[in-house]
């Protein structure tokens, strides 16, 4: 194991953050407190309590897994993406690393800035809505396991990625719509019947279902299938990136 | 010297790109361990191509390498970690520093932090006191540095340097080929390929010859000139010729064009020149000249007949 070189490339990623602050921390956590002042307390107020907790408490699982996705898809994507775009990837290449290093390092960077990024927005929330944390282990779980989850799938993108439109494409065709029709914003169980049932092909239903859980103690589905859910979806990233490298797909003519 | 095992074995290695662009065919080569070897051949001969293949950036067709007795493939973190790579383009990270870049590099292939490795190789690249420059900030030449610097940062057995000297400037291509004598001395062996013909004159030990995918010639340098080098003798006449006269013509004389000149080609390597009887028909046949001189192909002129002759 060359633990040296996954050091190296997660140090690398981490100063990139601390450079590109504004545009990795402040941006999103603006636009997150954005939406509790909208939400929250301005229209929060007005509506009814979902399962007995107020609805701007209730919405902040969900804004923060919707920020969670999107950031760890844009930073991992972004991490891969460019070093491709300019060149400097054959340094990696050229390395005597391994996939699972080179992926440790991006992947665990990319993660990092994630669940710091989550812990910043809960933060900045609980200055807005009564937030109650009932399960805390669980919170931080299903945290990490989605930044890595969803740091990976970025990965993903961003060595399938040829150019910067692909790059956005995903994130904001797929990811955005699931996240928003996931449950963010309200209860599944608020949907007629039908619609009720497709949305359980909504990945991100059982994310947001399992993290609104670790707080409030209440879900659309059982907290088992969340976690089962999530862990198939890592399995499916990890296989891909398996074949990715296996035949150089992408990174190698 | 010569029964040592070979720093780098390459057998039979290919490559075809998905375009469908054979970029070699075949090639066998051994790399003997602390020479110098110089890799020439026009553009897209393929010199890239071998280098990538074996710094594992390109999947070669069909062939094996072995760097130090280690597969590259199968047993690729031996083999990469003793091997280092100049890139023929110029890409670095624009807003890192100079320190950092170079520090980033060593961890990556494997090596424990050594702030005094890095600042030896700095002050040697005449980069100390940039080390804190981001390196957008730095000029063409001394971003051609930092990717040596990055290169030789985990202090490696086998150096490619793809053009290294491409857009540099004459004292720092001196300083470079200083550098370069350096490491042979260390016993670093460097595959280096360049267009600056008097650059593989200067410093290579052997010399191998690229064209259209395959490798031409591959020979000890001074052999290749011995070999492929020719000599000439020039007679500045005093009054032009129309033709070679009819004593000399068995002498095989080109005239020069504006018949002024009168060239002699030998095989210097001969102990009959063929000078001596010469001169001594051209004394017979009264031809008066006023100058004489003798020259020797460089490898430039062999590296053109062969390159054209490949053709
Ligand atoms: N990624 C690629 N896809 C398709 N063809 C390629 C690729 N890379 C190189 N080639 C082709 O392969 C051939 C060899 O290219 P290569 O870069 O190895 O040449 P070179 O000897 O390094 O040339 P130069 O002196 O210009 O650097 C060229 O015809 C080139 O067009
Ligand atoms: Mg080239």
């Amino acid at each position: 194991m060359n633990f040296h070189a996954i050091r190296s490339i997660y140090i690398f990623e981490m100063a990139r953050t601390w450079r590109t602050l504004l545009q990795s921390v402040v941006s999103p956590v603006i636009s997150t407190a954005l939406y509790f002042v909208v939400f929250g307390a301005a229209i929060g107020s007005h509506m009814a309590a979902i399962d007995g907790i107020s609805y701007g408490a209730f919405i902040v699982p969900g804004l923060t897994m919707l920020s969670l996705l999107t950031q760890s898809i844009a930073n991992a994507s972004f991490a891969i993406y460019f070093p491709r775009f300019v060149g400097t990837i054959y340094e990696v290449l050229s390395a005597p690393v391994s996939v699972w290093e080179i992926v440790m390092g991006y992947v665990g960077a990319a993660a990092t800035k994630s669940v710091i990024l989550g812990l910043i927005i809960l933060a900045t929330a609980a200055f807005f809505v009564p937030l109650r944390i009932d399960h805390p282990v669980w919170m931080l779980t299903f945290l990490v396991l989605t930044a890595v989850t969803f740091s990976l799938f970025g990965f993903l993108i961003g060595i399938w990625a040829d150019n910067f439109e692909k790059l956005q494409v995903i994130p904001l065709l797929v990811v955005t719509p699931l996240t928003f029709l996931g449950g963010s914003f309200y209860s599944i169980d608020m949907l007629p019947p039908f619609w009720r049932t497709v949305t359980l092909f909504n990945p991100v239903v059982y994310l947001v279902s399992g993290f609104r859980w670790s707080f409030y103690g209440v879900s659309d589905v059982g907290i088992e299938i969340s976690l089962a859910m999530t862990l198939v979806f890592l399995a499916c990233c990890l296989t891909l990136v398996y074949w990715i490298f296996r035949t150089g797909y992408r990174l190698k003519s | 010297m010569r029964a040592m095992q070979p720093i780098i074995s390459i057998a039979g290695i290919s490559k075809t790109y998905k375009s469908g662009k054979t970029a070699l065919k075949a090639i066998d080569l051994d790399i003997r361990k602390s020479e110098i070897f110089a890799l020439l051949g026009p553009n897209g001969a393929g010199k890239t191509t071998l280098i990538s293949i074996i710094c594992g950036l390109v999947n070669p067709s069909s062939g094996t390498v072995r760097a130090d007795g280690h597969d590259i493939v199968r047993d690729y973190r031996a083999a990469r970690a003793k091997i280092g790579l100049v890139p023929q383009e110029l890409t670095t990270d624009a807003f890192e520093t100079v320190w950092s870049t170079t520090s980033f590099s060593r961890g990556l292939f494997g090596r424990p932090p050594d702030a005094a490795h890095i600042e030896k190789l700095l002050r040697a690249l005449s980069l100390w006191d940039k080390k804190d420059s981001q390196i957008v900030t730095l000029s063409g030449g001394m971003k051609r540095r930092v990717m040596i610097a990055k290169a030789l940062s985990h202090e490696p057995q086998i150096l490619f340097l793809d053009e290294p000297t491409a857009g540099v400037d004459v004292e720092l291509r001196r300083d470079m080929w200083g550098l370069v004598r350096d490491l042979r001395a260390q016993g670093v062996t460097i595959i280096l390929t360049t267009h600056y013909i008097e650059e593989a004159e200067e410093m290579a030990d052997r010399i191998g010859v690229i064209n259209n995918g395959e490798l031409i010639v591959v020979e000890e340098k001074r052999e290749l000139m011995r070999k492929l080098g020719k000599k000439q003798l020039t007679l500045h006449l005093q009054n032009p010729l129309r033709e070679v006269p009819a004593l000399l013509a068995g002498h095989g004389l080109a005239l020069s064009a504006d018949g002024q000149e009168l060239v002699y080609t030998y095989d210097g390597n001969r102990s009959d020149t063929g000078i001596p009887a010469l001169l001594a028909d051209v004394n017979r046949s009264g031809l008066a000249f006023n100058d004489l001189r003798t020259a020797q192909s460089s490898l430039e002129d062999i590296f053109v007949d062969l390159v054209r002759n490949g053709r």
